[in-house]
Formats: structure tokens, C-alpha cells, sequence
């Protein structure tokens, strides 16, 4: 037997195959019974599979169901996926399980050693299923985001931000994107000597503009200090470039580490600004754990959630993760780093290296400031751009095609970036265009590796593996049907800041996503005012068209003015119900 | 308004000296206003008042202080403050009866007075000659007022302050409850919807009969009281059960429900324990038996004290919950952050709801499946009963979910079903706190939770039910203000009068809460009557389990069975009501509120295009419409503001949009791990210079 443990919060349990002369009474069964089985197996063979997927191996099993008995069926291994239908009992029970997402395959029930299948479960993680994919999609998602059309949206290049192509061929910094933008006043020559004081050369680069206060958010990596507290005179003065550029007193340097971690990493070179050497700039410690803390602190919550929910001590179980905790701490921090931002003073961010921490707070924080960012687009450009193009490495945190499943580097960074997300959605839910269900979409999909956008560590990789020509974004798919992932409550509310509540009082368990294979957990596709606010917008455009017919053929001149919108959000009900009763 | 600039974290305990400096106050002070009065309610007096009284306000993330004056009336506590009040704003947010700086007398909970900076609980008795220099008010609903004294006269100050204490804390006879003098009439439109059925009548029972089918027997010999002062003018029994004089009034099953099978839900007081054990044994068969000819001869019964919590376990319980949520400052309020899923845990708040949910599932189940009568017991069968019993009702029966059948179940099994609320709510402030519970609260908690899960199922909302629970405290209304429906007609009865006989407002029933020597033979007995319960605690856990899942895998019917998921994440904080009046946890435009206030917006819109087109299709028969448009107040507040999440309570003023950033982060995550202290790439760091 074998136990299949997989990555997010889906555990599956599967037996070992069933070999046809096993002493199991149903599989020695009668002729007429057999039939009736085989009958029953034709549907498994209509599994609509993606172009491009092939079938590797199919055998009946006895799935060990954690919620129910077991069950008897037959298993699917594909290029992609793990599909198990069971073939007796009126309950139907289905699994469809992409490779991607299995973290780890376990051998169970020693001695009688089936362990080839599980073998072959992991020889087949490493063939990314991306790169054979051959769905096509009307919309091609690699051009969701064009570098220099976001930054042409927020207002840059300008008199004071300029873009440089210095990194064009991944020569100042391999983790870093092409396309950068830095101070006016700072020419190549001096980005290079910067890159010489930071880790992994990420310099300070712009990540948005402030349109009317002109402030910035900048992201990088740690000042490559040391214990003999080192300094350097050009990023000294590369930092003070950008306090200048708006004109902001005391620029804010937001170290998202706790202290004591900042301190320590002296000892193997990196460290933080000092007061002395950057007198022009105020230091800030957000308290954020490393990504070692995050992973345990998610296994802890996978614990208390399967494969039974703790009923009666759940609050001190959930409490005991710390979860909720970390997730405040890296809200918290978002909030006053967009707060100092909007108050007009521009701002740095950065952990370590500047592609974990770094990437959670720059896009919350941007997510808060910027309405754009709420939209179904805005946030696969946000994506695409601070995680994706800014190099978070997604291969190496959720282990794509990687068999050692104990690797340290293995970090749910980008799934506690969503729940934050998330958090946000649910405080404010008429703020954002898309719903829940683009986010469970793209934590799936993180894991899947049906789709190229998440796959490697940075952007230089992505090309040198061809990823764009070869793949299909995630978009392509987004995109090609959006009704899915329109949250109907949306009001564009443009220029609006939207700090949430960094309280345990408002956080709460993602429990749609994080305990959703759970059936006793209620699952509602839609909520139930979400469906009755649909019925009334169908109900309202149905009035709006007959009233329309009846004024055409009344064909008075007066009642033309009557606007006929088929959007809920292209216009406030004040509008409608005054132009409505004018003709009356 | 003075602005005091921000204290937050810096200080724990903040000073009234940090706050203003003598001078700032003599140029407040003058010119010198006069003084305003507040509107009073018909039959309202007005004791005694002080000014200048401050206010501390904890908008906008600073502690600020208003200035004004503090009267106490025969019906509350108010403070009028000297400056303009913005009317427009706070209409929406008003209540009908009392507004943000009104505290009715009911609802104080507690009065602490701050001497030289040392807090100390107010007690009726302790006031003499020494005035505290700052008073802290805790409301049952939850508000928290804090007014100093300091820049008031002496003896106004002092006047005011036992003035306060007097009336709020001194235990006092039911006669003066404001209810009494109140001379207001109900408006025209609260008397022209009168559909709750009230079950004071034979006529609201045997239309109830009819209504569920249900075949037993109308008792109308208790009309004048005489078979029990402690049971209902009205109630339906068993038809089996014969001569009602012989059970000295306690002791047989009272008819709650009837399921469409048949069978039926009955609930009962516990028989009297007399020293014979044969006695009382046949006793509780023949109940038994009476309950079991109802339907198919079978029956199952629950003692429900043995297995929920006693009425002082529930109290002890709630007096732990809601100090979570009595908060004084910010600091308090981040403080108790870090701790707070365990600090609700160890309440136990939540897991007295999950249990009286479960119970009742267990005996839906007995319904519903098995097809049983069930008879639930209890001591006085006026407590834990109740909850049961109604929880019960309002899964299995659809018309329990609407807004007049709520409150019809309401009357029928909790008023004039002769729960004590007297007693139960204190509303006398008595200082013998053994009969103090919030019972009738768990079972508002119980609903909501069932609410919050299928909103769609019930015709009120979460609102409705905050509003209720604050409306039980609320002295304009006698409807919870009675032990029993004896005690309800004996005074009113007298009600002009007004000298009643003392022994009236005797509480008649403490027996059940002290713990006397009959207790250990009630033990013994009940060891014996074990066989007759519902099974041992794990299997019925384990079945109804199996029930619950079974019920969830149908598709869900709004006008069928409903039951709660009672999974860890599924019973949770009744946020509306508890975090309602706490201005670091408002959401300004988010919430719940903020999809309501959009499907309103639609629904408006549609009813108003529907309008539209029913005049044009009846322009020929020139038929005008009279039907009034629909104005809510949601939707008069306009687009022009966000409201607040805590919409229609608490009106937050901070309008400046500047977040709330949480204090005290680190202290709640002191990780002594070392994978904490471990570097995000251990295996690679290379350094470049």
C-alpha cells in the first residue's frame, strides 16, 4: 500500500494495486457480476483528457477514502494526472489528482512491496506536463504583462525615474528582469557599483509610482554589510538619489526580518543599513519569519485539519500553528508600507535576498494603493511582475519535478501570499474584481504544472528553457472564460486605499481552500446572496429590455435617454432611477 | 473637540492629566453655554446632572475627550455633549429608543471607578463620601463608557456619581423599572402588524394543534393559576395523561411540537423528589408512557441536565467570554489580540453552543428518522428546555424561520412557556447572583449560528438578532421582564396601583439552584433511569454524525430540514454582535454590509423598474398605485459616505482613512525555534565582495 500525501491541503490515500488473483471476493467474481463491472468501467475510458495528455498505466485499486470506507476502483496514471473512479457502491467517488501537486509518495504495509507504482508516480512528476500541453486558448496569457506598458500605466519613465537596459542580457543581476527602472540621476556605471553591495546584485529597483505624491516603492536585496560592518559610498548615495527624486525627508527602509535575524546575518556577510552610514533614512524591522517558520507553521495546520477537523480545542489547535499569526505580520507590514507611501514618502523593501518577503509586502502593499491591481487583469500583471518577472523562485519553493521532498528550499511563500489576498477579499468584498475562485485557481495551478507560469526560478531561466514558446500561460486559460472569476459586488472605486484589519479578530482559517476536500465542511459553489444578487441582475436587464421595446414602440422622443447598461457597475442606481422616471 | 494626539502603545494605563491640561479647559470653557437637556420619552424624569463632564471617545486611533454634561434619568444614563452633534450622519445610525450616549439603567453591567489610578468595582453599598475621578461603565451590550469627573464641581460630581450608582447598581423592586412609568403609546404601524402570535389565548394553542397536526390535549384548568403559579395559563398535554391536581404542578410532559409523522416533542419539569425512590420511579413511567401513546407506543426522553451544561456553568462561562470584548483602549485591544483564539477556547462560550446544537440535532434525529416522541427533562423545564425545545423547532419547521413565526416560537416557548427572565437577566440587580443566567442569549447564539450558515433559510437577519438581544435589557418593553405568566398578569394586574405585595416579586423558584440534601437521592435516582436515555455519549456523537452527513449529502432545501455544521471552524464568533462597538476592527466600506448595501441598491432598482412598467401597462385602466416606495435606510445613507462594518450600530468618525496598524507585534511571536534564527538560503549564500 501506498500512501499518496499531497501538496496543499488535499491528502490522498491510495491502496496498492490489486492484482487480478488476489483472494478479494469481488475480483474472483461470478461472470454476470463481472460484466456488470466491466459496464460499469466504460465511462472511466471518456475521461476527457487534455490535448496532449497521455495515458500511462490503469489498474484497479481499493482507495483507502479518510472520510468513508474503503473503496474499490480503478486508477488512471496519466502524463499529468492520477484519476481514480470507483466501480461498486451508488456513491460515486472520484479522484483527480494532477502529478504536480503529489509531494510525496509513501510505501505502507511493508514487507509485500508494491513500491513500483509509487516509483513510478515520481519518474513521472519530472516530465512537467507544461511542456506537452498542447491546449489552445483564443487569448495568448504570455502577453498579459508587457514590462514597460506597466510602468508606461504608472507614470514612468518621468523627470525623475528613468528605465535601463543594463540587465538586457541578465548581466548585472541573473535574477532580475530585463527591463528595470532606477533614479534619473543614476547612471549605469553607478547601478553596477550598487550591485557589488547586494546580495545576488538585486539593487534597489522601482516597483510603483505614486502618480500624485510621486513617492516610490523600491525592492531589493540586504546591504552586503558583514560583521566588519562594511560600507559603501555608492549605494550610500544610490539610496539618497531616491529619498531625493520626490523630495522626501527621511526615506523609510522596511527590513522585513525581525532584528535579530537581520543582526545574525551579519555573520555570513549580509546585514542592514546602519544609522550612521544612511543618515538620510530611517530603518524599520516588520518582524516577518523565514520561509523555514512558514513551512512548518502550514505543516502544523495541515496536521490539525486531516484527516479529521479538531472540533472542541479547534481555536488553541488553529492558534498553535501560528498560521493566522504570520499571516497578520506580513498584512501589518504591507499596511505601513503603504501608508508611509501614500503619505508621500517613498520607501524601500527588502529581506534577504528581496524575492520572498520582499515580493509579499511590495505587492500587497501595491495591491492596497492601487486600484488597477484589484482587477481581473491588474492582478496577473501584479504576478506576472513581482513574483514572476522580479524572480521568486516558485521551482525551488514548491519543488517542481523535484524528488527530494524534505528540501529546505521547499516554502509556501507564494500560498501565504494568497491567503493574504484572500484575507483582503473577504474584508472588502465589493473592492476586487475577481472572486475566490481565481485564487483556489491559481494555488492549483501553482502545483499542477499544466501551465508554464509558474515554472523555474526567474525570468532568465524562463527563457533560456523557452518556456513562453513552449507553455501555455495560466492566463490563456483565465482569460479565455472570465464569467468564471467575476466577483459580481465589484465597484470600481478608483482612487480609494484599502487598508484592512490586521486583527485575529477579522483573519480567519481559508477553510474553502485549505479544508475543502473535507465533506463535511459545507462546500457552496456560490454563495447563496451571491446567487440572488445574479437572479436580480438577469431580472433587472429583462425590465430594462422590455421597458426599452415598449419606448421604441411608444417611439417618444423623450424616453430615448434611457440608458440601458448591462453591467452591474457601469452605473450608480441614482443614475438609473432618475433617468427612468423623467419619461413618467 | 480636543485632539489629544495618539497614545496608543506608549502608555498602558492612560492618566487623565496626559490628556488635557487645566488651562486648555478654562478656554474651552468659556463663553459659558447653557445647558442642553436631553429629549426625554414620555413618562421619563430626569434625577440629577453634571457638567462639565468629559467623554472619552476612541476615534480615529487617538484617545480624544468630548466635553458635556451627564444626566440620569428614571431611564438612563445620557451625556449630552457641548458640541455640535452631526445629525445627519449619526440618523441612520440611531436608535429608535436610545441613542449612542444613552445607556438605559438595565443595561449597565458594571461600574468600576478609577481612584488615584486604581480601578475599583462599584457596588451599590460601597458609595459614600469619596467619588471616583473617572467612572468606567460596562453595558450588557457590550458598549464601554468611561466619563471623568475631575473638572466637574465636587458636589456635582459627587451627586452624579451616586446618583448613577444608586440607580444602577442598588437592588431595586420591579416597580421601578421604567417600563412601569413609560406612558408612550405604540405607533400606529407597531400596532398595525400584531401577527405574532402571542399564546396567551386557548384559540393561538388549538390553531398551533392544527396547524402541526398534532393530536393531544388543550389544558385551560391553570386559567386562573390554580393547578401551578409556575406553569403557563395555557398548555397542551399528552391525551393520555390523565388528572393533571395530583403532580403538585411539576412533573408531566408539556407539548412543545409534532413533527408531520406523528410524533412529538414534550418537555418537563422533574417530578417531585419525594424520599420514596418507588414515587418518584412511577412517576416518571406513567409520563412516560402518556408521552409514548402519542405516536406508535415509543418514546425516548433526556434529562438535559445531565448531559448540557447548569445554568451556572453557562453564566460563568459568558462572564468570561465577554470581558474579551469589553475594551477599554487600544492598547488593551492589541494586547489581548495574540492570545485571542485561546482566549475565546478557554471560555468555553462557544462549546456550550456547539453542545446545545448538538443536542438538538440528537433530537431532531429522534424525530425525524426514528420517528419517536421525545421527552426532554430538566429541573424547572423553563431553561435549558427552552433552548432545546426551540432550537428544535426552528430546524424541523420552516415557519419558525420567518420573522413572525421567530417570534411566535419566542412567545410560545420562553414567555408564556415561563422562562424567568426576571431572574435570569437580573434585571432587579439582586445581589443573590445564583439565579443569574444568559440563557435566553444562548439560544439567540445557537440561532445565529444556524443564521450565519444558511442565511438564506430565515426571513430576519443577523441584525434582527443583535437588536433582540440588546432589546431584552430594554426597559420600554414588558415582554422579558416576568418570571412567569402568573407574575406577568399579577402585575400587571396592579399595575396602576403599584404597591404590590411583596412577596410577589419574590423570586418563587431558587430551589433548583441550591444544592441540598434531596440532591444526592435526585443522583441516586437518575443513575436508574440511565437505561432510558438516548445511549452513551460517544455512540449518540458517532450517529448523529452519520445523520448530520447524510442529511448533508441531499441537496440543501431552505424550506426542509435544516442542521448546523458543528466542525471546529463552523461555530464561530458572533461578530456583529460582540465586536460591534470596538473602532479597531471596523472595516470602513467592507464587511457584510457592504454586499448588502449593493443587493439593496439592485433590489430597489428592479422594484422600481417593475413599478415602472405595471403603471404603463396599467396607464389604460388609469389605475394609480398607492403602494409607498421602498425607502431603506441603507439605501438613504447614499452613496456619498462608506459605511462602516459595523453598520447600524456603531457610526465610526474616522474619516481620515488612516489605517489601523496593530502594536506589540513581536511579543506575539517570540519563536524559540531555531529554525526561526536559520537563513532563507542555507545551502548558498555567497557573498560578492
Amino acid at each position: 500500500m501506498s500512501l499518496v500525501e499531497v501538496e496543499e491541503a488535499n491528502p490522498v490515500m491510495a491502496s496498492a494495486p490489486i492484482a487480478p488473483y488476489n483472494s478479494s471476493p469481488l475480483g474472483n467474481s461470478s461472470s454476470p457480476n463481472a460484466s456488470r463491472e466491466s459496464l460499469k468501467m466504460e465511462p472511466l475510458a471518456d475521461v476527457a483528457m487534455l490535448p496532449g495528455e497521455e495515458r500511462v498505466i490503469d489498474k484497479d485499486i481499493i482507495y483507502i477514502c479518510p472520510f468513508n470506507a474503503a473503496v474499490k476502483g480503478k486508477v488512471f496514471i496519466t502524463n499529468y494526472r492520477l484519476y481514480f473512479k470507483n466501480t461498486d457502491s451508488e456513491m460515486p467517488v472520484t479522484l483527480d489528482v494532477p502529478l504536480g501537486v503529489i509531494s510525496r509518495v509513501e510505501k505502507m504495509g511493508g514487507a509485500s512491496s508494491r513500491g513500483e507504482n509509487s516509483y513510478g508516480l515520481e519518474i513521472t512528476c519530472k516530465q512537467l506536463f507544461a511542456f506537452l500541453s498542447q491546449e489552445k486558448y483564443e487569448e495568448n496569457g504570455w502577453n498579459v504583462y508587457e514590462a514597460m506598458e506597466e510602468y508606461r500605466r504608472q507614470g514612468v519613465p518621468n523627470s525623475e525615474w528613468r528605465v535601463t537596459f543594463i540587465n538586457k542580457n541578465y548581466e548585472l543581476c541573473d535574477t532580475y528582469p530585463t527591463i528595470l527602472v532606477v533614479p534619473y540621476k543614476a547612471t549605469d556605471e553607478d547601478l553596477k557599483r550598487v550591485a557589488t553591495f547586494r546580495s545576488r546584485c538585486r539593487i534597489p529597483v522601482l516597483s510603483w509610482f505614486h502618480k500624485e505624491n510621486h513617492a516610490v516603492i523600491m525592492r531589493c536585496s540586504q546591504p552586503l554589510v558583514g560583521m566588519s560592518g562594511k560600507r559603501n559610498k555608492d549605494d550610500e548615495r544610490y539610496l539618497d538619489l531616491i529619498r531625493e527624486a520626490n523630495g522626501t525627508t527621511k526615506l523609510t527602509i522596511y527590513d522585513a526580518r525581525p532584528n535579530v535575524n537581520a543582526v545574525a546575518n551579519k555573520a555570513t556577510g549580509g546585514g542592514y543599513e546602519g544609522d550612521d552610514a544612511y543618515q538620510n533614512a530611517e530603518l524599520v524591522f516588520l518582524d516577518i519569519h523565514n520561509i523555514h517558520v512558514m513551512r512548518e507553521s502550514l505543516k502544523k495546520l495541515k496536521d490539525i485539519v486531516y484527516p479529521n477537523v479538531e472540533e472542541s480545542h479547534w481555536l488553541s489547535s488553529l492558534e498553535s500553528t501560528h498560521w493566522l499569526e504570520h499571516i497578520k505580520l506580513v498584512l501589518s507590514g504591507a499596511i505601513q508600507v503603504a501608508d508611509k507611501v501614500s503619505s508621500g514618502s517613498s520607501v524601500v523593501v527588502h529581506c534577504s535576498d528581496g524575492w520572498d518577503r520582499t515580493a509579499q509586502l511590495t505587492s500587497l502593499s501595491m495591491l492596497m494603493l492601487d486600484s488597477y491591481y484589484r482587477t481581473l487583469r491588474g492582478f496577473q500583471v501584479l504576478l506576472e511582475k513581482e513574483w514572476i518577472g522580479f524572480g521568486h523562485k516558485f521551482a525551488s519553493r514548491i519543488g517542481h519535478g523535484d524528488k527530494n521532498h524534505a528540501d529546505q528550499d521547499r516554502s509556501p511563500i507564494f500560498v501565504q501570499f494568497i491567503d493574504c489576498v484572500w484575507q483582503m477579499t473577504k474584508q472588502f468584498p465589493t473592492a476586487f474584481e475577481f472572486n475566490e475562485r481565481l485564487l483556489v485557481v491559481i494555488l492549483d495551478h501553482l502545483y499542477s504544472c499544466r501551465f508554464g507560469t509558474f515554472l523555474y526560478n526567474c525570468e532568465s531561466a524562463r527563457e533560456s528553457n523557452n518556456v513562453r514558446a513552449k507553455t501555455v500561460s495560466l492566463w490563456s486559460s483565465v482569460n479565455s472564460d472570465t464569467s468564471l472569476y467575476i466577483n459580481p459586488f465589484y465597484t470600481p472605486e478608483s482612487s480609494r486605499v484599502l487598508y484592512p484589519v490586521a486583527s485575529m479578530r477579522h483573519l480567519e482559517l481559508w477553510v474553502t481552500y485549505y479544508i475543502r476536500w473535507n465533506p463535511r465542511i459545507q462546500h457552496q459553489q456560490q454563495s447563496p446572496v451571491e446567487q440572488r444578487y445574479k437572479e436580480l441582475l438577469v431580472l433587472r436587464d429583462q425590465y430594462l429590455k422590455k421597458l426599452e421595446e415598449l419606448q421604441l414602440s411608444d417611439s417618444t422622443p423623450s424616453s430615448t435617454h434611457l440608458t440601458n447598461s448591462s453591467t452591474p457597475n457601469a452605473a450608480t442606481p441614482n443614475q438609473h432611477i432618475t433617468h427612468l422616471q423623467t419619461p413618467f | 473637540m480636543l485632539s489629544l494626539g495618539s497614545v496608543g502603545a506608549k502608555s498602558t494605563k492612560p492618566s487623565f492629566v496626559s490628556y488635557v491640561t487645566p488651562e486648555e479647559i478654562k478656554l474651552e470653557k468659556e463663553p459659558p453655554k447653557k445647558l442642553k437637556h436631553p429629549d426625554l420619552l414620555p413618562g421619563e424624569v430626569e434625577f440629577c446632572s453634571a457638567n462639565p463632564i468629559l467623554k472619552y471617545t476612541q476615534d480615529d486611533l487617538s484617545q480624544r475627550g468630548v466635553f458635556g454634561t451627564l444626566f440620569c434619568t428614571n431611564f438612563r444614563i445620557t451625556f449630552i455633549s457641548d458640541e455640535k452633534s452631526q445629525e445627519e450622519t449619526t440618523k441612520t445610525f440611531k436608535n429608535k429608543l436610545y441613542g449612542e450616549n444613552d445607556i438605559p439603567l438595565m443595561f449597565v453591567d458594571h461600574i468600576y471607578g478609577v481612584y488615584d489610578e486604581k480601578r475599583k468595582l462599584i457596588t451599590g453599598a460601597l458609595v459614600k463620601n469619596k467619588y471616583p475621578s473617572k467612572i468606567i461603565i460596562h453595558c450588557k451590550d457590550l458598549r464601554v463608557f468611561q466619563f471623568c469627573l475631575t473638572y466637574t464641581k465636587e458636589e456635582d460630581a459627587k451627586k452624579i456619581f451616586q446618583g448613577i450608582a444608586h440607580h444602577c447598581l442598588e437592588e431595586k423592586s420591579l416597580k421601578c423599572v421604567f417600563a412601569f412609568s413609560y406612558t408612550g403609546t405604540p405607533s400606529p404601524e407597531m400596532q398595525r402588524k400584531r401577527e405574532t402570535i402571542l399564546f396567551d389565548s386557548p384559540e393561538d394553542w388549538t390553531q398551533e394543534m392544527k396547524r402541526t397536526k398534532a393530536n393531544c390535549r388543550l389544558v385551560t384548568e391553570n386559567e386562573n393559576f390554580e393547578l401551578s403559579q409556575r406553569l403557563p395559563k395555557y398548555f397542551v398535554i399528552p391525551s393520555a395523561l390523565g388528572d393533571l391536581f395530583s403532580y403538585q404542578g411539576k412533573g408531566f410532559p408539556i407539548w412543545c411540537w409534532s413533527h408531520y409523522s406523528g410524533c412529538a416533542l414534550f418537555k418537563a419539569s422533574l417530578p417531585p423528589v419525594t424520599q420514596e425512590d418507588g414515587d418518584f420511579q412511577k412517576h416518571f413511567d406513567i409520563m412516560i408512557n402518556a408521552v409514548a401513546h402519542n405516536y406508535l407506543y415509543s418514546a425516548k426522553t433526556e434529562d438535559l441536565s445531565e448531559s448540557l451544561p447548569t445554568i451556572q456553568d453557562i453564566q460563568q462561562s459568558y462572564n468570561k467570554f465577554k470581558q474579551f470584548f469589553l475594551i477599554e483602549n487600544s492598547t488593551d485591544f492589541w494586547l489581548s489580540d495574540m492570545k485571542w483564539f485561546s482566549s475565546l477556547e478557554s471560555s468555553g462560550w462557544l462549546d456550550i453552543i456547539r453542545q446545545c446544537l448538538q443536542k438538538a440535532v440528537e433530537v431532531v434525529e429522534c424525530l425525524e428518522k426514528d420517528n419517536t416522541n421525545v421527552l426532554i427533562t430538566e429541573e424547572e423545564g423553563t431553561d435549558l428546555c427552552c433552548v432545546i425545545s426551540s432550537l428544535v423547532q426552528i430546524m424541523l419547521d420552516p415557519y419558525y424561520r420567518t420573522l413572525m413565526g421567530f417570534q411566535s416560537l419566542v412567545q410560545k416557548e420562553w414567555v408564556a412557556g415561563c422562562h424567568a427572565f426576571l431572574d435570569r437577566c437580573n434585571h432587579l440587580h439582586q445581589k443573590d447572583k445564583e439565579c443569574y443566567s444568559p440563557v435566553f442569549l444562548l439560544f439567540l447564539e445557537c440561532v445565529w449560528q444556524l443564521v450565519q450558515q444558511h442565511s438564506p433559510a430565515f426571513q430576519f437577519s443577523e441584525t434582527y438578532l443583535t437588536v433582540l438581544s440588546d432589546s431584552v435589557h430594554m426597559p420600554v418593553f414588558s415582554t422579558f421582564l416576568f418570571n412567569s405568566a402568573h407574575h406577568r398578569e399579577s402585575v400587571l394586574k396592579h399595575q396602576r396601583q403599584l404597591s404590590l405585595p411583596s412577596t410577589a416579586f419574590k423570586t418563587p423558584f431558587k430551589k433548583g439552584f441550591f444544592k441540598d440534601e434531596t440532591d444526592s437521592l435526585k443522583k441516586m435516582l437518575r443513575v436508574k433511569r440511565l437505561s432510558r436515555w438516548m445511549g452513551s455519549p460517544d455512540s449518540t456523537a458517532a450517529i448523529s454524525r452519520e445523520f448530520y452527513e447524510s442529511w448533508q449529502q441531499r441537496p440543501l432545501d431552505y424550506h426542509g430540514l435544516l442542521l448546523p455544521c458543528l466542525d471546529g471552524p463552523a461555530v464561530r464568533v458572533w461578530m456583529q454582535r460582540y465586536l460591534r462597538w470596538i473602532p479597531e476592527v471596523h472595516i470602513l466600506g467592507g464587511g457584510s454590509v457592504a454586499v448588502m448595501t449593493k443587493l439593496m441598491e439592485l433590489l430597489s432598482q428592479v422594484q422600481d423598474l417593475k413599478r415602472v412598467l405595471e403603471q404603463r401597462d396599467s396607464s389604460q385602466a388609469a389605475k394609480p398605485d398607492h403602494r409607498p416606495y421602498i425607502q431603506h435606510r441603507l439605501l438613504s445613507f447614499g452613496s456619498s459616505g462608506r459605511l462602516p462594518s459595523s453598520f447600524p450600530f456603531a457610526y465610526s468618525r474616522n474619516r481620515s482613512f488612516k489605517p489601523i496598524i496593530p502594536t506589540g507585534l513581536m511579543q506575539c511571536l517570540m519563536l524559540t525555534d531555531s529554525l526561526a534564527s536559520q537563513e532563507d538560503e542555507a545551502s548558498s549564500f555567497v557573498s560578492l565582495v
